[in-house]
């Protein structure tokens, strides 16, 4: 018959439905045979964790929705018979309202495992770039929906972070009127980050989808970051990386579980339990924690305008990361001073994570202007370290460090015929 | 190198935590540290407590402070009877429809009502008490930094006498615990404010306590069937982990990496 996929499934039914609608061989072929290199380390359990995340997200956010007033009179209202009246309202809430923690955490883990193990560098550029787009969403997403609480924190951050824009030059006036949709954060505003809050996590879905294409084309980084050589290197996703991901899931539920039943309220202010109210200012206004770093440098540059565009363009800054890194040697494992540099840049943003925590007086204010220079330094100092950086010897390939040592040096395993013969690409 | 890294990161936060009691000692106020029943992963609100808190709200605190977020049916998960609940919610006046000719009416209170409230509104509550508005007690104690322990230590131990050379302006109040020191809201407790009907002697660290037990149970009514759920949960999600780890260990055993 012509114009029908040729299926492989036996079962009549499946064979008919997936003649017509590939899906099931894409299934198969994208999540059951793709090849994986087999070294991977818990810190590839990651992105399927996001994607999980985002699933449990969107799932507890349209049940919350249902339950939700989004206005300035009702909202808090609304969130307090969730939390008492509506059959598991309280688990809908606290679950969504965690989530975004959990969210935060994984997807940190998830960027630092890219950049720690070069994952960002050809081929994989768009991958890396479609990454960086997705949190950028999911920042955008978690700030509107912090603000639909609309307690004291809510409603004052929305104040601050909103009126940040009103840095920008000519425009920024009529930016700021155009997100608060009045001449201050207000009913319309609360509508319009609703309405947002409602559509961003499905342009994140979207989204997700390109970042996944783009990894199914390259393929998987591994921890050593040389490219897979042979099918000695690899092991099909399923049941291998399907029941390593499992484990990641069962500890991420854990954690996520203990945080909802236990210490549900861990990574809130308690001036959110507070209605709005447009005549007090709260006695400092904090953003969630996993903005306090941005939050630091932006308090940490003098000039407004200076510092928005620092807090904008330092994670902005890495859309070009893939060509700023000079060297040729992705993971940092053979990278002495890159390896160096990445637990540095940890420690310097748990440090302006602290920093953003903190009443911007005494100490914190000289350690926020000397760990946001540091926090540039690293990505100004990548085009040369790249440059004079002396990498340790890297393995011919994946199996290669694994596998005994036979007589000939090589590895003691059956070789693909043309796969020992190949030279190294890369580095 | 992951391990390397967590450490690093580790320390980094050791050494970052070393500096945040420096930078913050000068103002913090030490709340002292009670124990609760309702504290950690198995604890439950004191019924008895609870109930003789309810007393404590209802016969001082409510005077003139709301609590709009609480109905009287609620009363229920503290060990109330239906007839209690009955009872306490007919003894309350509420406002009711309008009658034929349009004109505001009033009717004993129903189980399904919402706390009544002291004052008609923010600006009544605020001319009968000196300018200052008292705060719903609803979700009170999850909205003080300290909760618990907070709330305890501001009606049970707080008000004591300024420290020398310190004046408290007319129409305030001194109290230790308060961030600022003075506070609008005069002393609530006192030994008698209330008389338990299980013959708990009332003095004003007992009606602290117990005004506090039931502020948990108004700001956490779902404590206890959360915590409850999230032990089977988590015990399942252990278990889970457990029997996971053991599949991929044997899916994995061939595999040299």
């Amino acid at each position: 018959m012509a114009g029908l996929h040729k299926s492989e499934f036996k079962n009549p039914v499946l064979n008919w439905v997936d003649s017509r609608l590939p899906l099931l061989t894409l299934m198969s072929k994208e999540y059951g045979q793709f090849p994986t290199p087999k070294n991977f380390n818990y810190f590839w359990n990651f992105g399927a964790l996001a994607t999980i995340n985002l699933l449990v997200m969107i799932a507890t956010g349209i049940f919350l929705a249902m339950n939700y007033n989004p206005s300035a009179a009702g909202a808090f209202d609304s969130i307090q018979r969730i939390m008492r009246d509506v059959n598991y309202g309280w688990l809908l809430r606290l679950v969504h309202m965690n989530g975004a923690s959990m969210f935060f955490i994984i997807i940190y883990i998830h960027i630092f495992r890219g950049m720690y193990y070069g994952s960002y560098k050809a081929p994989r550029e768009l991958l890396w770039m479609t990454g960086v787009a997705l949190f950028l969403l999911l920042m955008a997403t978690a700030f509107m929906g912090y603000v639909l609480p609309w307690g004291q924190m809510s409603y004052w951050g929305a104040t601050v972070i909103t009126n940040l824009f009103s840095a920008f030059p000519v425009v920024g006036n009529w930016i700021v009127t155009l997100l608060w949709g009045g001449f201050s954060v207000d009913n319309p505003t609360l509508n319009r980050f609703f309405a947002l809050h409602y559509l961003l996590p499905f342009v994140i879905t979207g989204v997700v989808f390109l970042h996944v294409v783009a990894l199914h084309i390259t393929g998987s980084n591994n921890p050593l970051g040389i490219d897979v050589k042979s099918s000695q290197d690899t092991v099909p996703f399923h049941p291998y990386y399907t029941a390593k991901d499992s484990v990641g899931m069962c500890v991420y539920f854990l954690i996520f579980a203990a945080l909802v039943f236990f210490r549900p309220y861990i990574f809130s202010e308690v001036d959110n339990n507070i209605p709005a109210n447009p005549l007090q200012t709260p006695n400092a206004i904090v953003p969630e924690w996993y903005f306090l770093p941005y939050y630091a440098i932006l308090r940490s540059v003098p000039d407004k305008l200076l510092g928005v565009l620092c807090m904008f363009g330092s994670i902005l800054v890495w859309f070009v990361l893939p060509w700023l890194d000079t060297s040729k040697v992705r993971s940092a494992r053979f990278r002495p001073i890159y390896r160096g540099m990445m637990i540095l840049l940890v420690v310097d943003m748990v440090v302006l994570g602290l920093v953003g925590h903190h009443h911007p007086e005494g100490i914190w204010i000289p350690l926020g202007r000397v760990f946001t220079l540091l926090y540039f330094a690293h990505f100004a100092a990548l085009p040369f370290v790249g440059l004079f950086e002396k990498p340790l010897p890297l393995p011919d390939s994946i199996s290669q460090p694994v596998l005994p040592r036979g007589p000939g040096g090589g590895g003691g395993g059956p070789m693909p015929a043309g796969a020992a013969a190949k030279p190294m690409e890369k580095a | 190198m992951m391990r390397h890294s967590l450490i690093f990161a580790a320390s980094a936060l050791a050494v970052a935590a070393a500096w945040v009691p420096t930078a913050r000692a000068e103002e913090e106020i030490v709340l002292p540290q009670q124990t609760w029943s309702f504290d950690g992963v198995t604890g439950t609100i004191n019924r008895a407590a609870a109930q003789r808190g309810f007393q404590v709200y209802n016969e001082v605190c409510s005077a003139c402070h709301s609590m709009k977020y609480m109905d009287y049916r609620n009363l229920a998960a503290i060990g109330l009877s239906a007839t209690q609940i009955k009872a306490i919610a007919a003894s309350k006046t509420v406002p009711g429809e309008p009658d034929d000719n349009g004109q505001p009416t009033t009717r004993p209170g129903l189980p399904s009502d919402h706390f009544v409230n002291p004052f008609p509104n923010d600006k009544a509550a605020r001319a009968a008490n000196n300018g200052a508005l008292p705060p719903d007690q609803s979700m009170l104690l999850n909205a003080r930094e300290g909760g618990a322990n907070y709330i305890f230590a501001l009606v049970g131990k707080g008000y004591v006498d300024p420290p020398k050379g310190v004046t408290v302006p007319d129409g305030l109040y001194y109290n230790k615990y308060f961030p600022g020191h003075n506070i609008h809201m005069p002393p609530p407790l006192a030994d008698g404010s209330v008389t338990y009907a299980d013959g708990t002697k009332a003095t004003v660290e007992q009606e602290a306590r117990d005004v506090t037990t039931f502020l948990y149970f108004a700001s956490n009514p779902e404590s206890e069937e959360r915590k409850h759920l999230g032990v089977r949960v988590v015990g399942f999600l252990a278990l889970l982990t457990g029997v996971t780890y053991g599949v991929k260990k044997k899916i994995w055993a061939d595999i040299h990496h």
